[in-house]
């Protein structure tokens, strides 16, 4: 897992390892990462994203994804 | 050219690596470190990214601009680090034919980085700093 900017001070961990078991969806981890970080209760206004491109929460994840959670982006 | 780097860049540099014979036009926008914010001072900003998403996201908006406004070639160049008052954050450069499609396709891409590039700015003023609240895409 990769947590940026507000989520990443936040946990005060910017890369963790999780085990999930084969075949969960995106929203099943996050619920498991919100039972691991209960810090993490804005999920209205978190992004993920699997690979570098954003996710529903209905994904299945495979072996070696590399997910990440962030909140709504400011660059520019 | 895409490009993220905490360096600083000058937009001579980016336009001349921009150009070809067949543009008539470049637009060029430039976002630079303003003084204030909801009326607080800024003193300076700190700017995250998450390097390879965001490569394959600008990678992917120049692309649909290019396909999109019919427009010859898209730049992009995104610093992070520290970044005081007046510093230079990121620049676009658009070369197009004609000026009409340069410069909707300019506002195209400067949009879309602000909803889908997974970059954040942090503002640090003499009360404290804070992350800038994104708008959720």
């Amino acid at each position: 897992m990769l947590y940026f900017a507000s989520f990443r001070e936040l946990l005060g961990v910017g890369n963790e390892d999780l085990q999930i078991p084969s075949g969960s969806t995106v929203g099943a981890v996050l619920e498991r990462i919100k039972k691991v970080h209960s810090e993490l209760t804005e999920t209205e206004k978190m992004l993920v994203a699997v690979n570098g491109s954003f996710v529903e929460s209905g994904l299945l994840l495979n072996d070696g994804d590399v997910v990440a959670f962030f909140p709504p982006v400011s660059g520019g | 050219m895409i490009e993220i780097r905490r360096e600083d860049f000058s937009v001579d540099e980016v336009v001349e690596g921009l150009l070809t014979d067949r543009m008539g036009a470049v637009v060029t926008f430039v976002g630079v470190v303003r003084d204030s914010s909801n009326g607080k001072p800024v003193d300076h900003i700190e700017i995250e990214v998450y390097e390879e998403m965001a490569y394959k996201q600008l990678e992917a908006i120049r692309d649909e601009a290019i396909e999109n406004f019919g427009v010859e070639e898209v730049s992009v160049i995104h610093r992070y680090g520290v970044l005081n008052v007046s510093e230079n954050i990121m620049m676009i450069a658009v070369g197009a034919a004609h000026r009409g499609e340069a410069f909707e396709a300019c506002r195209y891409v400067i949009d879309n980085i602000k909803k889908r590039v997974p970059i954040w700015k942090k503002e640090v003023t003499p009360d404290g700093e804070s992350w800038v609240e994104g708008e959720k895409p």
